[in-house]
């Protein structure tokens, strides 16, 4: 509809300030709060998306709209209440145990976040002990794990493992990422999916969810 | 200047196919161009065989070495895979690399100790990655310090001062730069060294970056590059600096160049 065109034209430009603008005067038109996220800023973000994966933009130009994203979420998230607005799924993320890179990790939460999951972020040098605590706590759909160095990949197994020992394995999707990761890796340690960058993260977490 | 040839790297897919099939006519070729076109050490890196990493290592080393009279770099963060290529190899090795982060640090550190080497030291803290040019020194500095203590000597430490990319923070050019005038200022005698691909992640045209990038780090003071040197812009970027800096005596070696084709371009 019309009255959210705008509101996507300012998220993929990444122009902050008429993002707002747009996201305001949506909502005092009396557009529904679960519209604006998903016609608004989901929608746009999945066209950053798939102009980030056509190679027609680049790294800046996905983290300005993830970012412009981010304020908009910001300025509606007081109209959110319980089950008044449904995300897609909730991911957990972290660099593994060992590794201290996060830039990978950080553009894939963007655009999860981007893309209407709830992203729950650990950081970096999370221990496999750490990761299925969490996902205990946090109940995520999808753990997603970052490793750059060959040697702190093994981490990835373990923390399978540790998933498999707290008895919540089968709870949740694992989807595994980083440099010298591979889609054959994947499947010897038996991840439910991997992916090359922040763009086919998302195409992946959807497809895990069994959503388009 | 000092050079270290980046191509034989198994992340690349026609090496990772050499080294599967044991080619080793294949890797001399590439080992071999490098050193023709002026590479000081060849860089051999297998960390995407993950637990044939080691056996790997030891083969690249044997196999360069018998036709190629160059030190080499070995690329790992693997203490196991590097003893052993240590062992096979010829001459005074760099190692690439160690950094501050605990694990690391506490299992390389005797690798490095334990014959005489050059060893690249990662700007990386213990437990982050650096943000400002001063985490950058800071980091370099401790390094600096715990290596000498071992007893290496401060001219063959090389820092790195940790390049990320752009396209993530506009400001990690200057802060990449801004260490390594840091680093050679506040200890006259180290090394600086540094890749150039990773300042490019996420954009387009990234040697034309990469090669601007070089010119910088020059300019601020970096004394070793890990770069492709079979990349004739490239090798034509760092001849044509070092001589703007003053390096090139009556610019012999860039008319030389010149005169030879080897400066494309106007």
């Amino acid at each position: 509809m019309s009255e959210l065109t705008s509101l996507n034209e300012a998220v993929i430009r990444g122009d902050i300030k008429n993002a707002l603008a747009e996201t305001q005067k949506a909502l005092d038109a009396g557009v529904q709060v679960q519209d604006v996220l998903d016609r608004g800023l989901i929608a746009a973000m999945d066209d950053v998306g798939e102009r980030f994966a056509k190679g027609k933009i680049f790294v800046p130009q996905m983290l300005r709209s993830a970012k412009t994203m981010q304020e908009c979420v910001a300025l509606i998230k007081p109209a959110f209440q319980e089950g008044n607005v449904t995300l897609k799924g909730k991911v957990l993320v972290g660099t593994v145990k060992g590794d201290l890179h996060d830039i990978g990790k950080n553009l894939v939460a963007m655009m999860m976040e981007g893309a209407g999951f709830i992203v729950i972020d650990l950081g970096v040098d999370v221990s496999p002990e750490t990761f299925a605590e969490k996902a205990i706590e946090v109940k995520p759909d999808i753990l997603g794990m970052s490793a750059l160095l060959s040697t702190t990949m093994p981490a990835m197994p373990m923390t399978i493992e540790a998933l498999k020992k707290a008895g919540v394995r089968d709870r949740m999707k694992v989807m595994i990422g980083g440099a010298p990761v591979t889609g054959k890796y994947a499947g010897e340690i038996q991840a439910d999916a991997y992916a090359p960058d922040a763009g086919s993260a998302v195409s992946a977490a959807k497809k895990l969810m069994g959503i388009s | 200047m000092i050079i270290v040839g980046e191509n034989i790297n198994t992340s690349r897919k026609s090496i990772a196919e050499a080294v599967e099939k044991r080619d080793a006519d294949f890797i001399v070729g590439t080992a071999q161009a490098q050193a023709e076109a002026g590479a000081h050490y060849i860089d051999v890196n297998a960390g995407t065989f993950l637990k044939e990493e080691g056996e790997c290592l030891c083969w690249l080393v044997e196999t360069i070495q018998q036709a190629v009279d160059l030190p080499l770099c070995l690329d790992s963060p693997d203490p196991g895979a590097l003893t052993g290529a240590m062992k096979r190899h010829k001459g005074v090795p760099m190692i690439n690399s160690i950094s501050l982060e605990e694990e690391r640090f506490r299992s390389l550190l005797p690798v490095v100790a334990s014959q005489p080497c050059h060893v690249v030291a990662l700007c990386m803290a213990q437990r982050s990655m650096p943000v400002t040019v001063g985490e950058r020194v800071k980091a370099g500095a401790e390094l600096i310090h715990k290596l000498t203590n071992e007893g290496i000597p401060l001219e063959r430490i090389y820092v790195d001062p940790l390049v990320q990319p752009v396209s993530v923070d506009t400001r990690m050019g200057t802060a990449a730069l801004g260490a390594i005038q840091g680093i050679m200022k506040e200890f006259p005698g180290v090394n600086t060294i540094c890749g150039l691909s990773n300042v490019s992640f996420g954009l387009p045209r990234r040697r034309l970056i990469n090669r601007h990038f070089l010119a910088l780090c020059m300019a601020s003071g970096l004394s070793a590059a890990i770069l492709d040197p079979t990349d004739r812009e490239l090798m034509a970027t760092l001849l044509t600096v070092d001589m703007l800096l003053g390096r090139d005596e009556y610019c012999g070696d860039f008319i030389e160049a010149y005169q030879s084709d080897r400066l494309p371009g106007a």
